[in-house]
């Protein structure tokens, strides 16, 4: 009977200590989101989403031009990111059991490490310094070199999950090995590779260092290719790093809208794998 | 009678492992050939080696010939793609598409392949051989995984049948479904004698007995016997046979 007590007394306090644990961990994620939604929402307004950038001195404007430079910038690097990627996946799932796929895995593990930073600086080489001049060509291929280590990497391990009996099923009824592949185990695993997609576009499109001098930044609204763009994290950066209080108050209203681009992907992407659970 | 396989000296390997050992029987036309044998003795990698299943494993391999039609499945002008069309499967474990819908399912043999034809037709006509027809008829468009186990494994009875084979390889098709079920589907498997050449493994004696032309017992991955399935059963040459079917080890 003592015994009982004293369990029920240690599982009472090392309930406690998690919970406790847990409260801690919470902390700086609970501030960070009061602290931007606090400060941010004060500019929100329908013009924020929809006009340009304001001069120093003017009120009003918003950031237009770099939500739509984000998404363009992304779009490039997800036509550019999700065919390697994916495909690289398919690869190391379906003939990686040789030493060119353990050579391949080592790599992309080493690619996922590199610094975003490092990655901006080898596509300002590879696109910018070729092309003499900043544009979102260049930013779209920093992002999609971020993206395709972690898209080949979970596409592999989605497509492992896929049953064998599924595989030996198309096999057994005279379907060649790459229909098989394409058609039967990519498909079972699309919802999955759907769900990675969009996680891995919610981290690139929240990053900074790759696009700051790849696709640098923009006043105005741009749809050309090969033209700097602005976006919604160097516009962060660069209106947070201004003398001016009514820059830094635009800066913690785009990173409201950023958190809430970011989200949403995120959200999206959670709701998409939940939905093929059930 | 004429023989629709022909098996001559089948030796198979997982690397070391000697799987099979020096193999040789015929399958007549339109017979159900029944292969039994305690766990390990060979014969899921018997029935893998007739339609080239078994090289799909790494680190298999094989030696002798097996012939359909008096043609050797090794020759180096047989495809194993077209091959598989010709001898179809069922697995031990339904595993029908889980993306598709049942009627996609049936007809995916040949939508995998590209190939045009009449699916509602075929639809209707596979899922009737495989007497799931009534059953899922009003549900044609719900994905297949809504279906039972026992419907389920029928399902997949009617996506082999649906690229029309000639031989039906059966690996323990009913060893994970209930009694009702499983009379279902062997009452399936003596219709279907009518049109194809069958083959089946199969853990259950009775069912041997019940659906069956001729039997082979297989142990250790030699093929002991293989005679009419009254004669296994009854009156076996074998020992061996005779301990097994009355069950004293195995």
């Amino acid at each position: 009977m003592n015994s009982l007590m004293a369990r029920r007394a240690v599982n009472w306090i090392m309930t406690g200590l998690c919970g406790l644990a847990l409260a801690i961990a919470l902390v700086p994620l609970v501030s960070l989101l009061w602290l931007v939604i606090s400060r941010g929402l004060a500019g929100l307004s329908w013009s924020f989403f929809t006009a340009l950038p304001a001069p120093v001195g003017e009120t009003g404007g918003g950031v237009g031009n770099a939500i739509a430079g984000t998404l363009y910038i992304v779009g490039i690097a997800c036509l550019i990111g999700v065919p390697f990627g994916v495909g690289a996946g398919v690869y190391l799932a379906e003939r990686g059991d040789t030493r060119l796929g353990d050579g391949i895995r080592f790599i992309a593990e080493v690619l996922s490490g590199v610094p975003s930073i490092v990655v901006g600086i080898v596509a300002y080489g590879l696109v910018v310094i070729p092309m003499r001049r900043f544009s979102a060509l260049a930013g779209g291929v920093a992002l999609a070199v971020l993206m395709v280590p972690t898209l080949a990497r979970s596409t592999e391990e989605l497509i492992r999950l896929v049953p064998h009996e599924l595989r030996e099923a198309s096999l057994a009824l005279g379907v060649p090995q790459w229909r098989t592949s394409l058609r039967v185990v990519l498909r079972t695993a699309l919802g999955g590779i759907m769900t990675a997609i969009l996680l891995t576009v919610a981290r690139a499109a929240g990053e900074t260092a790759p696009l700051l001098f790849t696709s640098l930044n923009n006043q105005y609204w741009n749809w050309r290719a090969d033209q700097p763009t602005a976006s919604l994290t160097v516009q962060i950066y660069n209106y947070a790093v201004s003398p001016y209080a009514e820059w830094h108050d635009r800066a913690w209203t785009s990173a409201l809208i950023l958190l809430l681009l970011v989200g949403s992907l995120a959200l999206a992407g959670r709701l998409l794998s939940r939905r093929r659970v059930r | 009678m004429r023989p629709k396989v022909e098996v001559r000296s089948l030796n198979a390997w997982f690397k070391a492992n000697h799987a099979l050992r020096n193999v040789s029987l015929t399958v007549p036309a339109n017979t159900v050939l029944a292969i039994i044998g305690p766990s390990g003795c060979g014969k899921t990698t018997f029935v893998r080696c007739l339609n080239r299943m078994h090289e799909l494993v790494p680190g298999a391999c094989q030696s002798g010939n097996v012939l359909v039609d008096g043609q050797d499945l090794h020759a180096r002008r047989v495809d194993p793609v077209n091959l598989r069309r010709r001898v179809g499967m069922v697995f031990q474990r339904a595993n029908p598409f889980p993306t598709m819908t049942i009627f996609d399912n049936v007809v995916a043999g040949l939508k995998l392949n590209g190939v045009r034809g009449d699916y509602p037709a075929l639809v209707e006509k596979s899922l009737r051989q495989a007497a799931l027809w009534d059953e899922v008829k009003d549900r044609l468009r719900q994905s297949a995984v809504s279906l039972s186990g026992g419907q389920q494994q029928r399902l997949c009875i009617a996506r082999a049948l649906a690229v029309d084979p000639e031989v039906l390889l059966m690996d323990e098709p009913a060893s994970a479904l209930d009694p009702i079920a499983t009379a279902r589907i062997e009452e399936l498997i003596r219709g279907l004698r009518e049109s194809l050449t069958i083959v089946i493994v199969t853990h259950n004696m009775q069912q041997a007995a019940r659906v069956s032309d001729s039997t082979a017992f297989f142990y250790m991955g030699e093929l002991i016997e293989h005679g009419p399935t009254e004669q296994i059963f009854t009156n076996p040459r074998e020992s061996r046979t005779e301990d097994y079917v009355t069950g004293k080890f195995g």
